[in-house]
């Protein structure tokens, strides 16, 4: 393979790899400080447990073969990919890509069920969630059913956060309401964290886009600077409702707007270009900031938003190749969006692909969840999630700068 | 002599040492402490959602004068502290039976 190609998407899979750290302390600064760690331990949980399962059977099962719903386990415990064939370890490199992706997918769930999900669940819930959610919606979009009808999805806006976003909404409800919630408040304990993750994930996320170009071409250029605008718009326009609104331009909104942009970029990153990006980023910035509050009124718990976030802001970004893809700019094959001359066809596409991943992924997740509440229980004791998670299930505490001599340290 | 306890707004504290220092008092102890008074709680907003915060942060000084210090060193706090909005906070004299210094096992006036 050409090297300056494998040296970019080396490079991207070290880049989207640092994402999951990054989701990590973005949730964990809004989580509180009793359950900090177990924020983070359920996004690490995810780092040690998904690139195992992907070379084991995950990447086969997601790619390999021709089946339109499902690949098969020519690949398993990455058989026949090696370094001296034809394709010069290539198809390693994908695995490994593939393998960071999906690592976070999962991971992105852990902000809905915070403060109240057992560990033992997360743990099971995880790989669980992997195998029988992701896999194969993964290979509905990337070489089956979906992917067949046209429907774009560049680094993963339908795969990976309209998959996880409407995952979460189905585990929260299962999963139930967090003590006190809506009517005491849980604010976050560290803006300072969040705003450091917000940072990691937008510099993880060039890799996340521009890496999906899968080599170090046009596209890849393009991709990155769709990055590059949809987030700072989106930053913007979220920043200022909150303004209009509610009367402050905050940090919290700001990092909210970032990710959502990122978020609704992601789909369409290879396929647009020029002033599209800041469209795009403008539009979600404000629906997302919208979006979050329908929990309130719904009456279900997303503790951390993923849904208003992920869900939403993958969708608007899907949708939004409908009218902005430009396939004569990048000299491509795919159809054009209505803005482009090309009708209603491809937005007709993307709807179903998502409606699609998101009656299955609702569905599944919810009877994974309700399994795991028949058996092991998902929720841990109100007395743990009062005393907080970390301590329980951990054995370990956050902040122990306090005092020092009553805390032993 | 007294024990003078004070509640004062937190950027305050520098101020307070200062005057103090001049007024002639030897030492203090300083908590960072939370708590609530007329001024009530602050609010904040994330995501649109406000939260009462109901105590806000205070620090709390433990000063211990002799009783004709007691006068100097109150209005030395009272002046640094003061910005005449609500939530400046209070002013405590209580009387000491007695001090001892650890050290030299002086008692008294003398341990202070």
């Amino acid at each position: 393979m050409d090297t300056g190609d494998a040296a970019w998407v080396l490079t991207s899979s070290a880049l989207v790899l640092f994402m999951t750290p990054g989701l990590a302390l973005f949730y964990g600064g809004m989580d509180r400080t009793r359950n900090v760690l177990n924020m983070l331990m359920m996004n690490f949980w995810c780092l040690l447990v998904i690139p195992i399962l992907w070379v084991v059977v995950g990447y086969s099962l997601a790619q390999s073969g021709d089946g339109a719903l499902l690949g098969n386990l020519d690949m398993a415990f990455l058989r026949g990919l090696g370094i001296t064939g034809e394709d010069g370890g290539s198809g390693l490199l994908t695995v490994a890509f593939l393998g960071m992706f999906a690592v976070i997918t999962p991971a992105l769930i852990s902000g809905a069920v915070a403060d109240r999900m057992k560990f033992s669940a997360w743990a099971i819930f995880a790989p669980a969630w992997l195998l029988l959610v992701f896999v194969p919606v993964f290979k509905w979009v990337y070489g089956g059913w979906i992917g067949d009808r046209g429907a774009l999805d560049f680094a993963g806006g339908t795969a990976i956060h309209v998959n996880a976003g409407i995952a979460a909404l189905a585990a929260v409800l299962v999963l139930g309401r967090r003590r006190g919630w809506p009517s005491q408040g849980h604010p976050p304990h560290s803006m300072p964290l969040v705003m450091m993750g917000t940072g990691i994930l937008w510099f993880g996320w060039f890799g996340f886009n521009a890496g999906s170009a899968l080599a170090a071409n046009g596209q890849a250029i393009q991709a990155f600077m769709n990055t590059f605008l949809a987030a700072a718009a989106a930053g913007l326009s979220w920043g200022f409702v909150e303004k209009f609104r509610d009367g402050h331009f905050t940090n919290l909104g700001v990092a909210s707007g970032i990710v959502a942009g990122l978020v609704a970029i992601t789909p369409g990153a290879g396929f647009v270009a020029g002033m599209s990006p800041i469209w795009i980023g403008l539009a979600t910035g404000i629906i997302c900031c919208y979006a979050v509050g329908l929990k309130n009124r719904a009456g279900y718990d997303d503790a951390l938003d993923v849904v208003g976030v992920h869900f939403v802001g993958g969708l608007v970004g899907s949708l939004a190749i409908g009218l902005f893809a430009d396939p004569a700019f990048f000299g491509g094959e795919f159809m054009a969006g209505s803005f482009y001359g090309g009708g209603l066809d491809l937005l007709g596409a993307q709807a179903l692909g998502n409606a699609a991943t998101i009656v299955y992924s609702f569905a599944v997740t919810a009877l994974i969840m309700l399994a795991l509440k028949a058996t092991i229980g998902v929720r841990v004791s109100d007395d743990v999630e009062n005393s907080g998670l970390d301590l329980a299930e951990h054995a370990e505490a956050a902040y122990s700068t306090g005092s020092a001599s009553l805390a032993g340290h | 002599m007294k024990l003078i306890i004070a509640f004062i707004k937190p950027f305050k504290l520098e101020q307070v040492r200062d005057s103090l220092k001049i007024a002639g008092v030897s030492g203090m102890s300083v908590n960072d402490i939370s708590g609530f008074g007329r001024q009530g709680g602050q609010t904040e907003v994330y995501r649109g959602a406000e939260y009462e915060v109901e105590f806000v942060p205070k620090v709390r000084l433990e000063v211990i004068v002799t009783d004709e210090l007691a006068g100097p060193t109150v209005a030395a706090i009272e002046t640094a502290a003061h910005t005449g909005e609500i939530g400046d906070g209070k002013i405590v004299v209580v009387p000491v039976e007695d001090v001892v210094r650890i050290r030299t096992g002086e008692r008294g006036a003398d341990a202070i």
